[in-house]
């Protein structure tokens, strides 16, 4: 099973590699993980995919809480969510492409961030990852040059908050 | 109060009310050594290998309930502790480990002695901390012993850069430590307390079994001790809760798992109900999971939620401190002023009655014949009446100590169980002995184990540690040879050795006593001599046992607990 788990940690030096060794020392699987401070830059808000089944997701919260800089832990994964990722593709661009590219990024909603008609141009897309998925295989008809994904981060759909108390 | 940074590590150790540390000098720690030479709130204890600064600090904190302290220096010196640390990790032994580092500037820059000391040692920790400023270290050391020592105990670490230690500025003790990311839980739910005295009081085949979460939670052995007979139950111990509860109470099956007596482990295995105290089903105690304890309800008591569930699915698990809920379940029971059920448990006790007449752990020593290594360690038990603190190193000589010596209180049992340290033993036993220096403590080593930390003579003499040191000697890595003669058809791949040292030759050169036993009749005489002398100097006591003894009973690995090899 796929998890979603955001985690509230101290906005210190080295939290990144304790989670990260956590997962490699454990051999738990680690699908993405992505980190940044929040609103009080004392912390760090991480949204990390795993896969497993109850009992090594059940560990994988443990051992997180266990972490001392770690304040909080959340599964969200069984709870009303979304979920959102960062596209940035280059593509190469000529006269001949250029039309079809502008009228598939349209219908993805991406941005067109730079644009060289006769060199490359870069899109933007944030959505589901399975969006970007579609987006990117539909891109397979041109040539990509270079791609980067943030990998999701999540949160709650209720009102509820996610912070220190 | 200006103060430099080593300073403030010392006037720290003082307000955290440390007597004792271990270490050794190096060039980044220089600064802190000559504030160290400069006071005189605690000792330091000269090791000579780092990794015996941190088993020593172990053998002192698991005998005085305490928090070891180790000061050793950058690079090489913190590699060398790194042993140490893992051992305290397993074992949950409560420590703080300072180690010196490069001046902050030349950090990154494999400098001379330079290594990634925070890096390495973070899946070696319970925690680590690299100090950046001479203002932060206060905290830091307050936050470290307060890791240390509370929640499930466990090594810190403080990587302090040398220009930190030089560097001056205002000091201020932080008067309380709260951290908002770590709140360990101490009292057990309720809710959970109360269904767990339901089940105590329905059930009709209990068993306890208790770990080394009794010996962290000071005090907590006589309410186990108390719980087991207030609901009739029988008491297991791991490797590590030996002690837990006295050997002769009639309540005690002795070990469990893999070299655990026959009764133990079947009472394990027909229970139906098992209450875990402070212990967390580690492999070499619930050999194959899917037969562990298949008919039981289990309830589990630890203060770690990642120990709970890990291996074996708790039905009703009880986060807290084992002392703490031990009371809570007792006061429980006598609010609802329960007892057990006694026609079960008369049934229970005598199927028990049964199994204990197998008599796992019978030996038998003829005259004439080599002497048994399990007569030495019940000899030993004789002369000391079961009162002394025993350290050991790793292999057969640790299980025949485990099963044969016999304990009568908590905290008189130093070994290293979750990683299985060879060279604990001598640094551990220096360790105990300074922190009761007015008791009697054994070391039962192996011709292999004592090897790994032998230099620790030199220290034991330094200090007049009047440690009695015992090798059961048998001229193999017993415990590698047992396993190679069953699973291995007897090939004795590199565990024997055919250049031993003269070890009693050994312990003189290192200014002690060295005596050797070769014949049974020689063993009790001998031992008297030993444990007669009052020079303040360690006696080594070299035994010649028999070679080719094997640990019994024994679970094969991948076993079930009932399919005990007996002989
Ligand atoms: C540092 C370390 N290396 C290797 C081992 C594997 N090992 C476990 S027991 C043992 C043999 C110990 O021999 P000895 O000290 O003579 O004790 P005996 O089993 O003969 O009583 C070995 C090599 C270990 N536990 N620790
Ligand atoms: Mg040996």
């Amino acid at each position: 099973m796929r998890h979603t788990i955001t985690v509230l940690v101290e906005n210190e030096f080295g939290v990144l590699t304790r989670v990260a060794g956590l997962f490699s020392a454990r051999g738990y699987n680690i699908e993405s993980l992505n980190v940044a401070p929040i609103q009080d830059k004392t912390v760090s808000r991480m949204t990390i995919v795993t896969r497993g089944d109850e009992r090594a997701i059940e560990q994988i919260k443990k051992q997180l809480n266990k972490l001392i800089p770690v304040i909080k832990v959340d599964d969200i994964s069984h709870t009303v969510h979304l979920e959102r990722e960062m596209l940035l593709v280059k593509v190469a661009a000529s006269p001949e492409s250029y039309n079809a590219l502008l009228e598939l990024a349209d219908s993805f909603g991406a941005k067109v961030v730079d644009d060289h008609i006769d060199s490359h141009m870069i899109l933007e897309l944030t959505g589901k990852a399975q969006q970007l998925d579609e987006f990117l295989s539909r891109l397979s008809d041109f040539d990509v040059t270079a791609m980067t994904r943030t990998g999701p981060v999540g949160m709650r759909r209720d009102a509820k908050g996610f912070n220190l108390d | 109060m200006k103060l430099s940074g080593a300073e403030i590590v010392v006037e720290c150790l003082k307000r955290e009310g440390v007597d004792t540390i271990f270490g050794y000098p190096g060039g980044a720690v220089l600064q802190i050594y000559d504030a160290i030479f400069q006071q005189s709130h605690f000792k330091h204890y000269l090791v000579r290998h780092e990794q015996a600064a941190l088993h020593a600090a172990s053998g002192y904190a698991r005998v005085s309930g305490k928090c070891g302290v180790a000061l050793v220096t950058s690079g090489p010196g913190a590699t060398n502790a790194v042993t140490g640390l893992a051992d305290a990790l397993a074992d949950s032994t409560p420590l703080v480990c300072f180690s010196g580092q490069v001046t902050s500037a030349l950090i990154g820059n494999d400098a001379f002695q330079e290594a990634d000391v925070v890096g390495i040692t973070r899946s070696a920790t319970k925690h680590n901390f690299l100090v950046k400023r001479a203002e932060d270290l206060a905290l830091i050391i307050r936050q470290a012993f307060h890791i240390a020592t509370t929640g499930r105990p466990g090594p810190v670490l403080i990587d302090i850069p040398k220009d930190v230690s030089i560097n001056i500025c205002e000091f201020v003790w932080p008067e309380a430590v709260n951290m908002r990311s770590y709140q360990p839980v101490t009292q057990g739910h309720p809710g959970q307390i109360k269904k767990a005295v339901k089940a105590m009081l329905a059930c009709q085949r209990p068993v306890i079994y208790s770990g080394g979460g009794i010996m962290n939670s000071v005090g907590s052995a006589a309410l186990l001790r108390e719980l087991s007979h207030s609901l009739n139950a029988p008491v297991t111990n791991t490797l590590m809760g030996l002690g837990g509860i006295p050997y002769d109470d009639p309540h005690f099956l002795g070990m469990l798992g893999m070299h655990g007596t026959y009764e133990a482990n079947m009472a394990v295995s027909h229970c139906d109900l098992l209450v875990a105290v402070g212990s967390r089903f580690d492999d070499r105690v619930t050999g194959k999971l899917e037969a562990f304890a298949p008919d039981a309800k289990i309830i589990h008591i630890d203060i770690d939620p990642s120990s709970i569930s890990k291996n074996i699915h708790a039905h009703l698990p009880i986060v807290g401190d084992v002392g703490v809920v031990l009371k809570q379940i007792l006061e429980e029971i006598a609010r609802k002023n329960g007892a057990p059920n006694a026609d079960a448990l008369a049934l229970w006790w005598e199927q028990i009655a049964e199994w204990r007449a197998v008599d796992s752990l019978h030996f038998e020593q003829l005259p004439d014949a080599p002497i048994k290594p399990q007569r030495v360690i019940q000899a030993v038990h004789e002369i000391t009446h079961g009162n002394a603190v025993v350290a050991t190193d790793v292999g057969q000589h640790q299980m025949w100590a485990a099963q044969h010596y016999g304990f009568r209180k908590p905290h008189r049992w130093v070994t290293s169980g979750g990683l299985g340290t060879m060279g604990y033993g001598l640094p551990a036993g220096m360790g105990a002995q300074i922190a009761v220096p007015d008791e009697r403590v054994v070391v039962f080593t192996g011709d292999a184990s004592i090897q790994m930390c032998i230099q620790e003579l030199a220290t034991m003499y330094q200090y007049r540690l009047p440690i009695i040191i015992i090798i059961l000697n048998n001229a193999y890595m017993g415990m590698v040879r047992q396993w190679q003669e069953m699973f291995y058809e007897s090939r004795y791949s590199q565990s024997y050795f055919d250049s031993l040292p003269d070890f009693v030759k050994l312990a003189e050169a290192y200014r002690g006593t060295g005596l050797k036993v070769d014949h049974i009749e020689q063993l009790d005489s001998v031992l008297e001599q030993a444990f007669a002398i009052k020079n303040e100097r360690f006696v080594l006591v070299d035994v010649a046992v028999s070679k080719e003894e094997n640990v019994y009973p024994m679970v094969p690995a991948g076993a079930a607990l009932n399919e005990m090899v007996l002989s």
